[in-house]
């Protein structure tokens, strides 16, 4: 079967023999995009997050049918290395990763918050960003999800 | 002619004669049974196969009584401190559906069905009994401002109900557990149960 949809902004077309394939292996192993990681393969981790339509989705539990039509962004799509996410500055500033085999993850999931709640609390982090660092870099994130807050809340500054 | 005659009466005679030698008695005969209609629930009947199934896990998991949802066969606290949220469909930016799609999903074990989400709180049922269940169903000041038939509808076709009979597999391929009435009885059940006018019994 054919599955068309958007993978950061550019067409994609994909054939799969499966429609019930999890999206993460056509990211990965068809379209090649590395970025995002394969952790546990039971949506617990959330080193596979990524959006579909601007929602944090667990994409090792997404069948690729669902992905039809939709809007998937990854973590190469978030921002680019001329002009990266707020989310993206801010985790390089605070030099958050240690291993960084789940940052992607905790990034996409740092910036769909931040678009629902664009100046977090300290309880809104806890509830809303549940993924698992192994290095524990938990307290290096927050502070990097509250600067990424700030950054983001400059640029809007910005735009006349 | 007369031989032929002959041998046609001796015939006869010999049929007879081992008729009345061999009558077929009547315990051999073994009759077709008739259909029998089941006989209809009684009302009890009724309300205890529908509670089978509304106090089973794969219910009551999604009708917390605190707004962390249940999982597992154990109905423990879901897994990394997943939340109700205000819409009963998670956190801002943790959503049922960053991992719920709308089936199950057998590579991840992550269960799934069409509108995943917690029944409002209103809806907790989470350690009532049977009768008090009942009544918050029926309340509709609890229950949404729902009829009787909403309710029955909603008991008996909504997907995410049934899909108690569906629960596919847990993140080791193991079968998740079904409630206790089949389908298709507990719907009769229930469908009984609201036609005989919704009886709470005592308990």
């Amino acid at each position: 079967m054919k599955i068309s949809f958007k993978l950061n902004k550019s067409p994609q077309t994909v054939e799969v023999a499966d429609g019930n394939t999890p999206l993460l292996w056509i990211i990965r192993d068809v379209l090649d995009l590395k970025g995002t990681k394969f952790g546990c393969g039971k949506a617990a981790c959330g080193a596979c997050t990524i959006h579909v339509n601007g929602e944090a989705v667990r994409s090792c539990s997404y069948a690729v049918k669902f992905a039809e039509g939709k809007e998937i962004t990854t973590i190469e799509g978030l921002g680019s290395e001329a002009n990266p996410h707020p989310v993206q500055q801010a985790w390089i500033e605070e030099v958050v990763p240690q291993c960084g085999y789940c940052q992607p993850g905790f990034m996409m999931a740092a910036a769909a918050m931040l678009e629902k709640i664009p100046q977090p609390t300290d309880e809104d982090i806890d509830n809303n960003i549940i993924n698992i660092c192994r290095c524990a870099t938990y307290y290096r994130m927050r502070k990097a999800i509250y600067k990424a807050a700030e950054l983001q809340k400059e640029a809007a500054r910005k735009i006349p | 002619m007369r031989k032929y005659l002959a041998s046609l009466t001796f015939l006869f005679v010999t049929i007879l004669v081992l008729a009345m030698a061999y009558p077929i008695a009547e315990s051999e005969y073994t009759p077709v049974p008739e259909e029998q209609e089941e006989a209809p629930l009684t009302d009890s009947e009724a309300f205890d196969q529908m509670m089978a199934v509304l106090t089973h896990k794969r219910c009551v998991n999604c009708h917390p009584s605190d707004n962390s949802p249940k999982q597992g066969e154990d109905s423990h606290p879901h897994r990394f401190g997943v939340l109700r949220g205000t819409d009963n469909h998670g956190m801002p930016a943790v959503r049922c559906n960053t991992c719920h799609q709308a089936e199950n999903n057998s590579f991840s074990g992550v269960p799934g069905a069409p509108e995943w989400s917690l029944a409002p709180m209103s809806m907790q049922w989470e350690g009532l009994s049977r009768t008090e269940i009942a009544k918050s169903m029926l309340d509709r000041a609890r229950n949404g401002n729902r009829s009787h038939e909403d309710i029955m509808h909603h008991l008996t076709e909504h997907e995410l109900v049934l899909w108690a009979w569906e629960p596919g597999v847990d993140a080791e391929g193991r079968p998740r557990e079904k409630p206790p009435v089949p389908k298709e009885a507990y719907i009769t059940a229930v469908k009984a149960w609201f036609d005989s006018g919704a009886i709470i019994p005592e308990e």
